[in-house]
């Protein structure tokens, strides 16, 4: 047997390994693409209707007996009178039919009890609502939102759902006048936390985690440039050296709540910073982040091919100068990328965040560093925790939230590495 | 099917052993005037250790004023080693430590007072794989004079790099797209535009680590017709592995052995009358 007829006899086999090998790595992708739309798609089912909200239009009489009875206009007098009263004067109105103590509490109750306060804000900024009638759409309970969005099922019997036949007839005379409808939900973005699902909103959580965010860069990335920097470039070789690059890699692999331990007990305790602030939270995230970048910075600064820095080197560049004329304008677009998913999984972490103390309850969203906030995965946390099938569909819509923030951020992460990145 | 009918070239029945005679055994120390009149480098008795492994033995050398010194030798010799100890560039390697004295115009290269940066300057060099800077062309010849701060403004700066182009032979092919990027010339274009960029500098030296290695023979040629024009104004020391090339473009030639400069001389009389056994062996093609 000579040797091409060796070959061939063994041809067929290698190529059937090879097709097998084949398949299996796309039957991997498949499973995990499988599993990835699994896992986005109901999230989306759950999601996307809480982008949308049930409102009821009532026509207010912004009653000056009940809101200004001494006629001053006097700010104090306004924003502390009872907005309530004029709700349910216009639901009894809407309904004049309903009577009884009981009846008429159910009737009042299907306007959502922060209504009060958004009349309460109209009528601060513009006086002259006091005297009038206005039609004024107004949120629904979040169980009228779930019945509106089909989350409550008639054919249960009466005393097992959340709305009994009454109710529900009151919704479907008002649907048949056009006086309820879903509207796009501008309060999810606008508000802060509320016990109510229909008032609660994400943009306190946006804020914290946006004002955490920059503390994060501002700590991590000069620090982690930095230091990749010096340890690529100017460190001696030596014992001690080798333990602090031991060390920051191992620091990578540290878990976050660590790392919140750490912020509890450093910056909140011994420092003695406000607890619950994007300060204190920025700052463990950035601790947090600064392994991974100071990996990333080191990895795309020896990925810089060592001819150039020679070539630097061989004209009379100071090694600071072929650092910083030539290697790292080559190594910022890697860099970058690194920063960027450091900075993705440190909005995404929730964690040390809890530790120090970012996990309240925070109507406000904040306006500063050091004012009580929250983090959007926090809030995230906090609402999946609520038993209200209005705040079930609100932890979903805020995933999407975060999910569309992360998949933003990688893809400027992407985009960087792609067009910027010089080629040589 | 017959194997050994399709074999085109017939295989003789025995091959001649290579005379490689011991190597270990010869006397390794320097044989010919490692010293020229009026040097412009001085190498004495240096060793090179890489951690613990020597990689130069005791090599002296001068490098002489407007001549081509050429280093030859197998791989590993220590030709580029040594090449790299004339600027220092050795320092940016792990564990290199360089004994011995290598002088520039009587100071030492490695004493306390010579700056690493002002040696480089006036000892330019040029590297085995052409390595333009990923910015233009403009910039990659500005870029010494810029940080040397060699020229005064702009119309200065356009004088140098216009004039170092010209020198380099390649003024002529970039003159219309200074603003490209100079990765994008070819192979012999770039390694010309290393030799620009080496030389807008003013250097006293160039010290070429093998620069034709990677090129075509037509990019070689004209290479080799700079390294003769660049002679004129120069002192030049080349590591190359052509010995045609060693022939072609230098008045001197050293030929390295693991480690020991084993002869030095006149590039002809190395090439036509070798006084040591392995530079005969190895310029006549016996090993290498």
């Amino acid at each position: 047997m000579n040797p091409t007829k060796q070959i061939v006899s063994g041809l067929a086999r290698r190529q059937r390994a090879e097709k097998r090998f084949r398949l299996y790595g796309l039957t991997a992708v498949v499973l995990g693409m499988a599993f990835l739309l699994l896992l986005f798609g109901s999230i989306v089912a759950n999601g996307y209707k809480a982008f949308t909200q049930t409102y009821i239009e009532l026509p207010i009489y912004f009653d000056p007996a009940v809101i200004d009875p001494s006629g001053e206009r006097d700010h104090q007098t306004l924003f502390s009178a009872d907005y309530w009263k004029l709700v349910k004067t216009a639901m009894y109105q809407k309904f004049p039919q309903v009577s009884g103590r009981k009846e008429r509490r159910e009737l009042a109750r299907m306007v959502s009890e922060g209504s009060a306060y958004e009349l309460r804000d109209q009528v601060l900024e513009n006086l002259r609502l006091i005297g009038t009638t206005q039609h004024v759409w107004l949120a629904a309970d979040d169980d009228i939102d779930m019945l509106m969005k089909g989350y409550i099922d008639r054919n249960l019997p009466e005393d097992e759902r959340r709305l009994n036949d009454r109710v529900i007839g009151y919704v479907d005379s008002m649907r048949e006048a056009d006086a309820i409808e879903r509207r796009f939900n501008t309060t999810f973005f606008a508000a802060g936390d509320s016990r109510e699902p229909e008032q609660a909103g994400i943009l306190g959580a946006l804020m914290g985690s946006f004002l955490a965010l920059i503390v994060t860069l501002l700590l991590s990335f000069p620090i982690g440039v930095a230091a990749a920097v010096y340890l690529e470039e100017f460190a001696p070789r030596n014992r001690f050296i080798d333990l602090i690059e031991i060390n920051i890699n191992n620091l990578a692999a540290v878990p976050s709540i660590i790392f919140g331990l750490l912020g509890l007990a450093i910056f909140i305790n011994w420092f003695g910073m406000p607890r619950s602030t994007p300060v204190v939270g920025g700052l463990v995230l950035g601790l947090m982040t600064l392994p991974t970048i100071i990996i990333a910075s080191r990895v795309s600064i020896q990925s810089v091919p060592p001819s150039i820095k020679e070539a630097a080197l061989g004209v009379g560049a100071s090694r600071m100068q072929a650092m910083f004329h030539h290697v790292l304008p080559i190594a910022t677009p890697g860099m970058l990328t690194g920063t960027i998913i450091g900075m993705a999984r440190a909005l995404g972490e929730t964690a040390p965040l809890l530790m120090i103390g970012m996990v309240a309850f925070i109507v406000d969203p904040p306006g500063g560093f050091t004012e009580p906030a929250t983090a959007l995965p926090v809030q995230i946390f906090l609402w999946s925790d609520s038993p209200e099938r209005g705040f079930t569909e609100r932890t979903s819509a805020a995933i999407l939230v975060l999910l569309a923030f992360l998949i933003a951020m990688n893809a400027a992460a992407v985009y960087l590495r792609e067009k910027v990145t010089k080629r040589f | 099917m017959n194997t050994t009918e399709t074999l085109a070239i017939p295989i003789p029945e025995q091959l001649d052993p290579p005379a490689i005679t011991g190597k270990v055994d010869l006397d390794l120390t320097t044989v010919g005037d490692f010293t020229v009149p009026d040097p412009r480098m001085k190498i004495r008795d240096v060793n090179v250790f890489y951690g613990q492994k020597q990689a130069i033995y005791d090599v002296s050398l001068d490098i002489g004023s407007n001549a081509v010194v050429a280093m030859i030798g197998p791989s590993g010799c220590g030709k580029t080693t040594l090449l790299r100890c004339l600027n220092r560039m050795n320092d940016t390697i792990d564990g290199c430590r360089v004994e011995g004295r290598v002088e520039m115009d009587g100071k030492n290269v490695y004493g306390r007072k010579m700056d690493p940066v002002l040696l480089r300057a006036r000892v330019g060099m040029v590297f085995q794989k052409p390595n333009p800077f990923p910015k233009s062309i403009f910039d990659n010849v500005a870029y010494g004079p810029r940080i040397h701060g060699l020229v005064r403004d702009r119309t200065d700066l356009e004088e140098v790099v216009h004039t170092s182009l010209e020198r380099a032979g390649l003024l002529d092919e970039v003159k219309d797209r200074m603003d490209q990027p100079g990765t994008g010339l070819s192979g012999g274009q770039q390694q010309r535009l290393c030799i620009a960029r080496a030389i807008a500098v003013s250097p006293e030296v160039i010290l070429m680590d093998e620069p034709c290695s990677a090129l075509d023979p037509i990019a070689t040629a004209r290479i080799e017709e700079l390294i003769g024009e660049l002679r004129k104004n120069f002192s030049i020391a080349i590591v190359t592995h052509s010995m045609q090339q060693a022939a072609r473009v230098s008045q001197r030639t050293a030929y390295f052995h693991l480690g020991y400069l084993v002869e030095v001389g006149s590039t002809k009389d190395i090439f036509t009358t070798p006084k040591h056994q392995l530079t005969e062996e190895y310029i006549t093609g016996r090993f290498g």
